[in-house]
């Protein structure tokens, strides 16, 4: 008779896998890319391309170089999602080269030198984010004001061509500052932040995303409804963006409740900048991050109050990618804290004690 | 900490709830509308002689004796052990080793039978009336029929009946829940034999002592939980079914008793020692039949089904008839299926061979087609914490993966690797198909394979130590009679020498070896 | 500058009195592994290594003169636990180390055709593995028998021989799952 599969059970599988959640999350990833595409241009779309596609032939050559069966692993789609991340979170109008040099740090530097996917301590694309904001603050900080593709003044594919592979080419950017920094460096100045707001965009329009910003941070949102969409999948679950979010609005708050004047809102906090494509996609990432609930609350939390720290006391704007990286750090210790408790065991380990009046 | 979590709300009243657990497809449908059928006189029985946990059964047959039905060829053996019955009546062809129903294909003790298709029964067990009966002669009856734990877990029924004896117990449930996808026996045997399930269950709570019992019996089920609900009062005035919600592993013992009592049995221990014994619906039947009736357990109600059966069904079969059989009267296999189960398929075992028989605790025969099963490749861990939501024991799988994996077998007991139950929730969940199960079956193997060596090694040094100090003994016992002769020897020399003074010295014989 | 010099030297000289006093006063007797490594042992002075008994044998390890892998019956585990206890320095490589794991447990099967009950292996046995009597056919109690090759030694008929010890439902367990993305070493 025919050789049958002998293995141990269960015989059985749920139809999950990892190639389809890294799917789901480009899905949900998805309406927030469109809309900076839609408001960047044709340049965000290039580097949106080239960082992708850096990303995943770094990944090739790394598991050809490693042995491993390159069509399974690539096929997994978690280099797609890195460069995707990654993308997101870059200038819109960087050139070429960031894309590709932050592909490599997030691929080869931040991943596969631990050993691959599951094996990395930090989140590659954040790595990433923070090397090329540290070594190349320039090119990190030059942020465009949204220009629709079509729009009269926004470049065509060969002018987009020439800002993304030729250094600039002729268009006059708009440029100009993200809120972030822009609010960052008013309060530096010693100006009241009452007329710091009055200067800059309003609330409603951070929501919305009509405002400069990384490639696909700009609008809450769209990433808000991606997000949820994801927790619905459950492809996350909602503890750690609940907690990210609740500590950031709750630090911030009360910041804002002791002195209006110079600590922004908990609103524009939770509106502006990384934080909540932070929340719900890159604090998330299932690699770096704690396993059980009560350990990602502790984590989403940490994270939360970091960046709002970052962001208030920090030398730099914002503060998304510092304090991803810092709460990665601690993931191994959360985790060891924060096991289950085991049926029959106290928290301790020993075995339960039966309770003398047992009886229903 | 507890989190709240919504299920909590659509919960009953009455019920507790349980951590993790997994909700796969159940397949259920494929044989729950095939009603019981009896399957014909198998050509040739094969009896294991184990076909429970514990010490395998004394053999009481020789080749070429004729065996009534019903007639005991097997003995138990120590006090963990159950009763072998013939199931028909034949001719005894071969008593010696066959391959066993198990993953291994390894050989277990058999008695093989032709049977003569005459189907004689020889006596039955003695009448009991358990209305009047003892608790102690019901549970000698029920070890004397043979009956073990027909959920899959065969551990013998009797000594759980005895329980009594060591703890005070007050409640009785009835495992029905019936969580594994694909399998329907016990569904069908609550729709159809109600009235004798319910019987059994009156029997085996006398026999325990119990003011208590709950036939639990998942939601999925309606028709079974309407069946035993008219039957209920069978089974005693404080009977009761409770439909407990359809989630795997509900029917894991520990976790049924928290469904239904709220009590967490502790880490290592027993669910009598919070005063609640839990029994199969398929054991009930067995008792109702063996205290009844005098029929020893030689029979059992099995599902055969998945896509790769061509006609899916639920058969009464005898205990030993070879799986190839069972298949053939359900019209035979359904393409090249790539797998084939004993059991359901979260925790059923894989066999090589479809020669083996059918044994007491087999609930189903499962051929599984690769699109059912979904195995795949495994993948490297990417540490989503799937496998820690699911896990109803609260464990963390990938964590005791990883270290078995790298061979710290302890190191993984330290972490709950022992808690296992290996209900599969984890290995179910995991998006990169790590065989996680098997690595923890693995390790609790090997484990208790060095433990039988160290213990072993033990022994032979106990051995050796035995030989050494016998050999000593015997070298200094040589000792003192070579030194007791050579003192005589000088002691009649002297003599000699004085008898015969002057006479030339006799040279002394050399003491021999 | 003379004074720092002092200072220093006077701070020098002193600490290093207090360290050394300690290392007298606190010293701690290396614990003789001889004792440990003839725990680890089988115990059964089968000879199978070229030494008098497991004593000679541990003694041997612990001076280095033996290799890990001296138990033939030990197998793959006691190996292991020499090095443990006696360090690398009488690690036999780790090719060996893997050679042995093929081996399995050994236990010594007699061929009943062949046995003329002569009783020279069932006095030879070291742990009395082997029954029978004068003129009758000898066998092994596989749970005691070692694998130490002493009986196929003396055989005069060569009615023994060495099979690996057969598994069974009971001592059988699940292969470790393999996983085959990583390249094969």
């Amino acid at each position: 008779m025919t050789v049958r599969v002998v293995s141990s059970g269960p015989h059985a599988h749920s139809m999950f896998s990892v190639t389809q959640t890294m799917a789901m999350v480009a899905v949900c990833l998805a309406p927030a890319t469109g809309l900076g595409f839609y408001q960047f241009g044709w340049p965000a779309i290039l580097l949106f391309l080239v960082t992708i596609f850096s990303a995943v032939a770094f990944e090739a050559v790394c598991l050809i170089v490693a042995q491993r069966p390159v069509a399974r692993f690539l096929l997994d789609g978690s280099a797609v999602l890195t460069g995707w991340i990654l993308a997101m979170t870059l200038p819109p109008w960087a050139p070429w080269w960031v894309g590709t040099v932050g592909a490599f740090i997030a691929i080869v530097i931040g991943k596969q030198v631990y050993g691959g996917i599951g094996q990395n301590m930090f989140n590659p694309a954040m790595v990433a984010r923070a090397m090329l904001l540290i070594s190349l603050p320039v090119q990190m900080t030059v942020w465009v004001l949204p220009d629709p593709l079509g729009a009269a003044g926004a470049p065509d594919l060969w002018q987009s061509l020439a800002i993304t592979f030729g250094g600039g080419g002729d268009v006059d950017a708009v440029s100009s500052a993200s809120t972030l920094g822009f609010v960052s460096a008013q309060l530096g100045g010693g100006l009241p932040l009452d007329q710091i707001m009055a200067q800059t965009f309003s609330i409603r329009d951070l929501f919305y995303g009509h405002v400069p910003g990384s490639l696909g941070e700009t609008s809450a949102a769209l990433i808000l409804a991606g997000g949820c969409l994801l927790i619905a999948m459950r492809i996350i679950t909602w503890h750690i963006p609940v907690a990210v979010l609740g500590a950031a609005a709750a630090l911030s708050g009360a910041l804002h409740w002791a002195d209006p004047a110079s600590f922004p809102s908990p609103l524009w906090h939770l509106t502006s900048g990384a934080l909540m494509l932070c929340a719900f996609f890159i604090a998330t990432d299932y690699v770096t991050s704690p396993v059980s609930a009560r350990g990602q609350l502790i984590y989403g939390a940490g994270t939360g109050a970091l960046i709002v720290i970052i962001r208030t006391w920090g030398s730099f704007p914002e503060g998304a990618a510092f304090a991803v990286l810092l709460m990665n750090a601690c993931t191994p210790l959360i985790d060891t804290y924060t096991r289950p408790r085991i049926f029959g065991r106290d928290r301790k380990g020993k075995p339960l004690e039966i309770a003398k009046g047992a009886r229903p | 900490m507890k989190l709240f979590s919504l299920s909590s709300l659509r919960r009953g009243a009455d019920m507790f709830s349980i951590r993790g657990g997994i909700h796969p497809e159940t397949n259920k449908y494929l044989s729950a509308k095939s009603p019981i059928e009896k399957m014909p006189m198998p050509s040739i029985i094969r009896v294991p002689l184990q076909q429970h946990i514990g010490a395998e059964a004394v053999p009481l047959v020789k080749r070429d004796d004729l065996v009534l039905k019903g007639q005991l060829i097997g003995k138990a053996r120590g006090p963990i052990s159950a009763n072998v019955h013939a199931p028909t009546s034949g001719r005894v062809i071969a008593v010696g080793h066959f391959t066993a129903p198990h993953p291994s294909g390894l050989p277990v003790a058999t008695i093989t039978i032709r049977p003569d298709g005459e189907d004689r029964w020889g006596p039955h067990l003695p009448r009991l009336r358990p209305e009047d009966a003892d608790p102690k002669d019901i549970a000698q009856r029920v070890m004397e029929a043979g009956i073990v734990g027909m959920g899959g877990a065969t551990f013998p029924a009797a000594v759980k009946l005895n329980l009594r004896e060591r703890y005070p117990l007050h409640t009785l449930i009835i495992n029905a829940a019936e969580c594994e996808p694909y399998l329907t026996c016990d569904d069908r045997l609550l729709r159809e034999r109600a009235e004798e399930v319910a019987d059994g269950i009156w029997i085996m709570a006398k026999a325990l002592g119990v003011e208590k019992v709950i036939v639990a019996i998942e939601s999925n089920k309606p028709d079974a939980i309407e069946a035993m609900r008219r039957h209920i009062l069978a089974a005693g005035p404080n009977a009761r079914v409770m439909r407990v919600p359809t989630l795997y592993p509900m029917g894991s013992e520990k976790h049924l008793v928290q469904t239904v009592t709220g009590l967490e049995t502790p880490a290592r221990a027993l669910t009598a020692e919070l005063g609640v014994v839990v029994h199969n619906a398929a054991t009930a039947h067995a008792v109702h039949k063996a205290v009844r009736y005098g029929e020893p357990l030689i029979s059992r109600v099995l599902t055969v089904s998945g896509h790769g059966i061509k006609r899916p069904a639920n058969i009464e079969v005898l205990i030993g008839t070879p799986v190839s059989e069972i298949i053939d009267h359900c019209g035979g296999l359904e393409g090249e299926p790539e797998r084939i189960l004993l059991g359901g398929p979260m925790m059923g075992l894989p066999i090589q061979s479809l020669r083996v028989p059918v044994i007491k605790g087999t609930n189903g025969i499962l051929a599984l087609q690769k699109t059912e099963s979904r195995q795949k490749a495994a993948m490297p861990c990417i540490r989503c914490g799937g496998c820690i939501k699911v896990c109803p024991c609260g464990l963390m799988p990938m964590e005791m993966h990883a270290r078995i994996r790298n061979d710290d077998l302890d190191g993984a007991v330290d972490i709950g690797l022992l808690d296992c139950i290996a209900c599969g929730s984890c290995s179910f969940n995991c998006p990169s198909n790590i065989q996680l199960v098997q690595g923890f079956n693995y390790a609790k193997g090997r484990l208790a394979f060095k433990q039988s060596q160290k213990h072993q090694q033990e022994e032979t040094k106990r051995l050796a130590d035995a030989r050494n100090i016998r050999q000593e003994a015997i070298a200094e016992a040589k000792r003192q009679a070579m030194a007791k002769r050579k003192a005589e020897m000088a002691e009649r020399k002297k003599a000699e020498a004085a008898a015969a003074s002057g006479a030339a010295p006799e040279t002394p014989k050399e003491a021999a070896e | 500058m003379i004074e720092a010099i002092a200072t220093m030297s006077a701070l020098g000289v002193g600490l290093g009195i207090v360290l050394g006093v300690a290392a007298r006063k606190f010293h701690v007797e290396t614990p003789p592994i001889v004792d440990e490594i003839e725990a680890a042992l089988p115990g059964t002075n089968c000879g199978q290594c070229g030494f008098a008994g497991c004593h000679a044998a541990a003694e041997a390890v612990a001076d280095g003169s033996a290799v890990a892998t001296v138990c033939p019956p030990g197998g793959r585990e006691v190996a292991l636990k020499l090095v443990e206890i006696a360090g690398p320095s009488c690690h036999a490589g780790g090719a060996d180390l893997a050679g042995q794991e093929d081996a399995g447990p050994m236990a010594a099967f007699i061929f009943e055709d062949h046995c003329t009950g002569c009783t020279k292996c069932y006095k030879r046995c070291p742990t009395d593995a082997i029954i029978g009597a004068a003129k009758q056919i000898h066998s092994v109690i596989f749970d005691a028998c070692i694998g130490c090759d002493a009986c196929v030694e003396v055989c005069p008929t060569e009615a023994i021989i060495m099979r690996s010890k057969p598994r069974t439902l009971r001592n059988w367990y699940w292969p470790k799952p393999e996983e085959h993305f990583e390249p094969a070493a």
